[in-house]
């Protein structure tokens, strides 16, 4: 039986295009000190640090060494995780389990990423198999792009339908200090944005991002001392596919988050997600992704998502709030992007995310999406499980 | 501390410069059976599950699904259906070059006739108006093959 386990600070830093401002280990370390605020702990109570990003996108590896200093893992056991666009959720996942193990009490779980260092999707498309598959693959856009395509076909949804999806998100993160974007738009501001990949226009997609975001988990006895109302990891669970980008056998669907998010909801007692659920962080890449995952999440039938959008449910004062801080459409830093959605999660659950709360959240969602196509889902409360 | 009152301190970058390290990669029997069959015979081969009868494109020793070894080939194509699609106008830096790719270009995901997945291949149409979800293509063989993908040069609309 594994120990229960709470999140009890979240820190992250300031989101821009370029942090000129400092070098890797100096954003890490602005993450670090700020979740130590947040708990108020020192970087003795830590008993162990996870961390991680994606390499190739600034070309220097072994962040768990490099980083030490400005991490805090001088002298302290460090592991490094690793699965692109998931890695934020693969190393806070990595966290919880250090404590729920009973190996540790109090761990700190770092996420980051200068997205600045490189050509974003030139690195992405390193992901791709270089023999079969990398020449036809436009990084994270390309595959998005086209899945929505066979999605308009099949259920006759819009590209304006997607636009609504970034709208929300964006307006959102006017809410939020952190976001990366924060600038209101419309549904026309999105449609005459350029084409990046038809049918994905600029204001459907994320932007690049620098910055990094720490979580501290801690154990029962200790979790509750340290914050009034902590946010307790209720499950996790992951799925992967296919190899090949020509793989999955309905690219309408999200399989890996269908099959996620059926077994977090088994294991959380969660029968209707739409009502049982207050609010969802998600990690969309892209607005159209906002459509066509809304099915995989159980949330409504299959195409039925463009309508539960054009009537707002999941506007932040419908029925089921989505991404109150904007999500990754208004920040990216990539290997933090998935580990922002837990902590936002967890701001939600702890009733600490200030213009951006949504009222009474008692159980929250956090996903995470990977190439190719990776998902994690996060459940989180504010009773012990 | 650098820089005197009222004067921002310079903060410093460094490029890396273009960074090229070679890479040798192995094919291995089935991706070198696929490769040579394009190359020598203008044919496209995938492989069938034995458990659940898919039919595998690229072709590959194992179906994860069923965690099964595949010894079956079966002939696939060289016409199929546009699964889905995305013609790509932003400009990006061709990671096996350093270069800049040149855009726009079609990527197109085809079902090819007899497989169960879809085989990822450029599109000579760059006009999404004049491309659809379900449209017929084949695929048009260069004459000079090396045992690569591009034995293929692109998918046609028929
Ligand atoms: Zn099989």
């Amino acid at each position: 039986m594994a120990r229960r386990t709470a999140i009890v600070g979240i820190g992250q830093t300031y989101h821009c295009a370029r942090r000129d401002d400092v070098n890797g280990q100096e954003l890490i370390n602005e993450a670090v000190t700020r979740a130590l605020e947040d708990a108020g702990l020192t970087m003795k109570d830590i008993d162990a640090i996870v961390i991680g990003n994606m390499d190739h996108f600034e070309a220097i590896n072994y962040v768990d060494g490099w980083s030490v200093d400005g991490s805090g893992a001088f002298m302290r056991p460090i592991m490094k995780l690793t699965t692109g666009g998931t890695s934020g959720m693969t190393v806070a996942t990595a966290g919880y389990y250090h404590v729920a193990s009973g190996f540790f009490d109090v761990v700190l779980a770092i996420g980051w990423e200068m997205n600045s260092s490189s050509d974003t999707t030139a690195a992405i498309t390193t992901c791709c198999q270089p023999l079969i598959e990398r020449d036809f693959f436009a990084g994270a856009i390309g595959p998005l792009a086209a899945e929505y395509t066979a999605y308009i076909k099949r259920f006759g949804a819009t590209e304006e339908d997607a636009a609504l999806v970034s709208v929300r998100d964006h307006n959102n993160a006017l809410n939020n200090p952190h976001a990366h974007l924060r600038t209101r738009i419309t549904v026309e501001d999105v449609m005459k944005s350029p084409v990046l990949c038809y049918p994905i226009k600029l204001l459907d997609m994320c932007p690049r991002s620098d910055g990094a975001c720490a979580l501290i988990y801690a154990c029962e006895g200790k979790a509750e001392k340290l914050a009034p109302r902590p946010a307790w990891v209720h499950t996790i669970a992951g799925s992967r596919d296919f190899v090949y980008m020509g793989e999955p056998f309905q690219h309408e669907e999200l399989i890996t988050l269908e099959r996620a998010s059926a077994r977090a909801y088994k294991r959380a007692g969660i029968t209707d997600p739409l009502k049982e659920i207050d609010v969802m962080e998600l990690y969309l890449p892209a607005s159209t992704t906002g459509v066509k995952w809304m099915e995989s999440l159980w949330v409504c039938g299959r195409g039925e998502a463009p309508r539960l959008i054009r009537e707002g449910v999941f506007n932040m004062d419908g029925q089921l709030p989505v991404n109150p801080s904007g999500g990754p459409l208004a920040t990216n830093p990539i290997g933090a992007t998935a580990m922002i959605r837990v902590g936002e999660a967890a701001l939600q659950i702890m009733g600490k995310a200030g213009d951006r709360q949504v009222p009474n959240v008692r159980t929250a969602l956090a996903t995470a999406f990977g190439s190719c196509s990776w998902s994690d889902v996060t459940i989180l409360r504010d009773t012990k499980p | 501390m650098a820089g005197t009152a009222g004067e921002t301190p310079e903060l410093i970058k460094v490029h890396s410069g273009a960074v090229e390290v070679p890479y040798d990669w192995h094919c291995g029997p089935y991706w070198s059976r696929f490769f040579r069959g394009l190359r020598d015979e203008k044919k496209i081969y995938a492989t069938k599950c034995p458990s659940c009868g898919r039919v595998y494109i690229p072709p590959r020793e194992v179906c994860g699904p069923c965690f099964a070894r595949m010894d079956e080939w079966v002939e696939v194509g060289p016409e199929g259906v546009i699964e889905m699609f995305t013609v790509v106008r932003l400009p990006y830096t061709n990671p096996s070059t350093g270069e800049p790719l040149s855009v726009p270009y079609t990527d197109v995901y085809v079902r090819l006739d007899g497989a169960d997945t879809s085989l990822m291949h450029w599109l000579d149409e760059t006009d999404e108006k004049k491309i659809a979800v379900g449209m017929r293509v084949r695929a048009v063989f260069r004459d000079k093959r090396t045992g690569t993908m591009h034995d293929i040069e692109h998918f046609k609309l028929i």
